[in-house]
């Protein structure tokens, strides 16, 4: 057991899941105390021990699927020697009750799914695969297309309408409610039998290449090292629920200095006054209040065509610093700009403020290409106040500009007027400044200019921002 | 504790009349085993707390709790000099020597105990619940180092403090801001979700005299299906138990989308969201207000 365990956590830290040597060691502290043929036990232990964080879970399911699906169906290193869990291999199920033509399985699959009867599923999905999937041994693939074959094969659209119909036979009415929640039902059912499809594939995938082997194909980017720009829609929605803590983070670190400031210096008057109650002995020192700095926070954000999925995740962060922090003002552009402020404030929803601001909010002056210099020119004439020697700035943008005007001068001025200036480009550092990208316009301007393509390097961006605001005042002044 | 797997902690904490999955009856199980502190993260409203007092009640153990918010310092989450009685001591004991005086307020008697402090002190077990630990800064985080890796708490003054019996250790998170590796590598990591359509229903047999199976299961249903729906507060576990007996309260017996309408606002609490999810799973209210 040992050796699969270090083997499984070099598989995990190939992920990218932060395991540490102490961590391995309380896993194999815990599987001293759980019954190793009960696999959903051992993932229990192994996932409380190794993964501290929700977003690595899936990771670490895959993982755990791939090195333990079979070998815990052994069971033949349980302390104690206990008989098999799971059933034995998926070969043997060639004579069974059910009928031989599709028909017939897809009456029992249904029967199956209504009554719960996972024992007979897993049964009837074992012989699905049989028929269906077309299983080559030896491929190095990650068992997606046999997935999809099975599927095909089963007609998931067909089964779902069938379920649907039990479903909406067994509700007591007939509204609409009664109607969403058969539906719901429906669907989840056929996503308990994909997954279970998906798990049997697993199974043989591991079964027929070894396990190290299959987790190297199904290595998948963790989501905070999913590119932005091509996230999935299933991503993107894991990555905006991770925006919110992080939107706190960069608050807080911006705030920092106010907190620390909440014992100022010694006030004589008061400590004095206070210690006649004592006879006169000091036994309750009074501080002075520090000043309070309140840190202010300007975002600009390209939303034009090319910058869109970004954008909505600008917008995104924008809405949950919104909700963090009360010294934010966030304006949009493309060739024309806006304050977009009001519609990310507490109490908005975000996907209603996304259709205020594209309807009530005028960014487009020509032609709704980039037009940095138009833009900034703008924001200067008609906000420059909303910058003062307190504002953090963060621009997001790519610096296309359509071959136009760069308004240099613009972004010159708001660095000296701000506190600092940080840039935040979604593309990669190497596309920089080629075709119509004007960064290298920027860069020397700003206090820090950082590729933003994932949400890990968003997270070092926060990490680093607003660090030592001093310094940064110094640099300017020898600029 | 004595706890010889994960299924007897489910039926202890069962008696508690806390419905622990199975994920969570083995940590909790595994928690105990090891003697290391059990990290519980999650939505609000799950049962991370409730996890905590359910063992307290199901040991019989005592439950100290230390409640986290920014700006926890050292002297209200470890210990206090009480400093104007060591003050007082020193006025009636004038005229001694110092050295002579130094030992004498130094001592336990001068000590204020604070939550970490005590349950460390205890002679007897007790569950130690420290919550919402995500809410002090990450400076303070440090604080909780020491106690949750040895169990011992150091005073320069008077030495360090080892605890004479493990406590039972559970920290809550809501996950709003990221806790440092030093803490999440000392505690085994328990994310509490929303619980099935199943175990809610089952929960709330349990939560609320004189529900009908068929409501409940219903209720469980509704709620899973609002919670789908992209809330900015969604429905707790407490929420559907406070709906629940709302609707006992009205004497339905029946759910539909009216009765749903018209009751949306014990289980939303934002405005927008009840506008919303009457959009979404297009409720019809009965009659206005």
């Amino acid at each position: 057991m040992l050796g699969a365990l270090t083997e499984f956590s070099g598989e995990l830290r190939t992920l990218g899941v932060p395991v540490s040597m102490v961590e391995v060691m309380d896993a194999g502290d815990a599987l001293r105390h759980v019954d190793l043929a009960d696999r959903g036990a051992v993932r229990v232990a192994l996932a409380a021990t190794m993964v501290k964080n929700t977003r690595h879970q899936r990771a670490f399911d895959t993982a755990f699927d791939v090195f333990f699906g079979l070998r815990a169906a052994g069971g033949g290193e349980g302390a104690d020697g206990t008989a098999p869990a799971t059933p034995p291999d998926p070969g043997g199920v060639g004579g069974a009750g059910v009928g031989d033509d599709l028909t017939g399985l897809l009456d029992a699959l249904v029967a199956a799914l209504t009554s719960g009867d996972g024992e007979t599923l897993r049964h009837l999905v074992r012989m699905a695969i049989d028929r269906f999937s077309g299983f080559q041994p030896g491929r190095p693939v990650g068992g997606r297309y046999y997935l999809y074959r099975v599927m095909h094969r089963l007609d998931a659209e067909g089964l779902r309408r069938r379920l649907l119909e039990v479903a909406l036979a067994a509700a007591a009415d007939d509204d609409d409610l009664a109607a969403r929640l058969a539906a719901e039902h429906a669907g989840d059912q056929v996503d308990l039998l994909r997954r279970e499809v998906e798990d049997e594939i697993l199974r043989r995938l591991v079964a027929d290449r070894g396990a190290a082997a299959v987790a190297g194909t199904l290595r998948v980017p963790l989501v905070e090292d999913v590119d932005l720009m091509h996230a999935t829609r299933e991503e993107l929605d894991e990555i905006t629920a991770r925006v919110m803590p992080l939107a706190r983070k960069l608050a807080s670190r911006l705030s920092a200095r106010r907190r620390h400031g909440r014992r100022g210096r010694l006030d004589v008057r008061r400590t004095l006054r206070r210690s006649l109650a004592h006879g006169g002995a000091l036994v309750d020192p009074t501080w002075k209040p520090r000043r309070i700095t309140k840190p202010e926070l300007v975002l600009l954000c390209d939303v034009s065509g090319s910058m869109a999925t970004f954008a909505r995740f600008t917008m995104q962060l924008t809405y949950a610093i919104g909700h963090q922090f009360s010294n934010v003002r966030a304006f949009a552009f493309i060739d024309g700009i806006d304050e977009v402020t009001r519609f990310f404030g507490p109490g908005t929803d975000f996907a209603e403020a996304m259709g205020r601001m594209s309807a009530e909010v005028r960014l487009v002056r020509r032609d709704g290409h980039s037009d940095y210099g138009s833009a900034l020119n703008g924001f200067v004439d008609r906000f420059g106040d909303a910058v003062t020697a307190r504002s953090t700035v963060i621009v997001t943008g790519d610096a296309r500009n359509n071959y136009r005007e760069t308004g240099r001068d613009v972004v010159a001025a708001i660095a000296t007027e701000a506190r600092a200036l940080h840039w935040l480009n979604p593309e990669a550092a190497q596309y920089w400044n080629t075709g119509d990208s004007i960064m290298a316009t920027y860069v020397p301007l700003c206090d820090g200019v950082h590729e933003v393509r994932t949400l890990r390097q968003l997270e070092t961006f926060v990490e680093r921002v607003a660090l030592a605001p001093r310094s940064i005042r110094r640099s300017r002044r020898s600029r | 504790m004595s706890w010889s797997n994960a299924a007897d902690a489910a039926t202890a904490l069962r008696t508690a009349g806390y419905l622990a999955d199975e994920r969570t009856a083995q940590v909790a199980f595994l928690g105990d085993r090891l003697g290391k502190p059990i990290l519980a993260e999650g939505p609000a409203g799950v049962g991370k707390t409730a996890l905590a007092l359910a063992v307290a009640q199901a040991t019989g153990h005592r439950l100290v709790r230390l409640q986290c918010y920014e700006g926890l310092d050292e002297a209200k989450a470890l210990y206090e000099w009480n400093y104007h009685k060591q003050l007082l001591r020193l006025q009636t004991d004038e005229g001694r020597r110092w050295d002579e005086l130094e030992g004498d307020i130094f001592t336990e008697d001068f000590l204020l105990a604070r939550p970490l402090l005590e349950a460390i002190r205890s002679p007897e077990p007790v569950v130690l619940l420290i919550d919402e630990v995500d809410r002090v800064e990450v400076e303070t985080e440090a604080l909780l180092l020491e106690v949750l890796d040895a169990f011992q708490v150091t005073i320069p003054e008077l030495g360090t403090m080892r605890a004479e019996t493990r406590p039972f250790v559970v920290l809550t998170s809501n996950n709003t801001r990221e806790l440092s590796e030093a803490l999440k590598r000392r505690c085994l990591f328990l994310h509490i979700d929303y619980p099935s359509v199943a175990r809610e229903r089952e929960i709330l047999l349990t939560r609320v005299e004189g529900l009908s199976e068929e409501l409940a299961g219903r209720i469980a249903e509704v709620v899973r299906s609002i919670r789908r729906v992209a809330v900015r507060k969604a429905p707790s576990v407490s929420e559907s138990i406070d709906w629940a007996r709302t609707l006992l309260a009205l004497a339905v017996d029946h759910i539909d989308g009216a009765v749903t309408a018209d009751t949306l606002n014990v289980l939303l609490k934002y405005q927008s969201d009840i506008d919303k999810v009457t959009r979404e799973l297009d409720l019809a209210p009965a009659h206005d207000g």
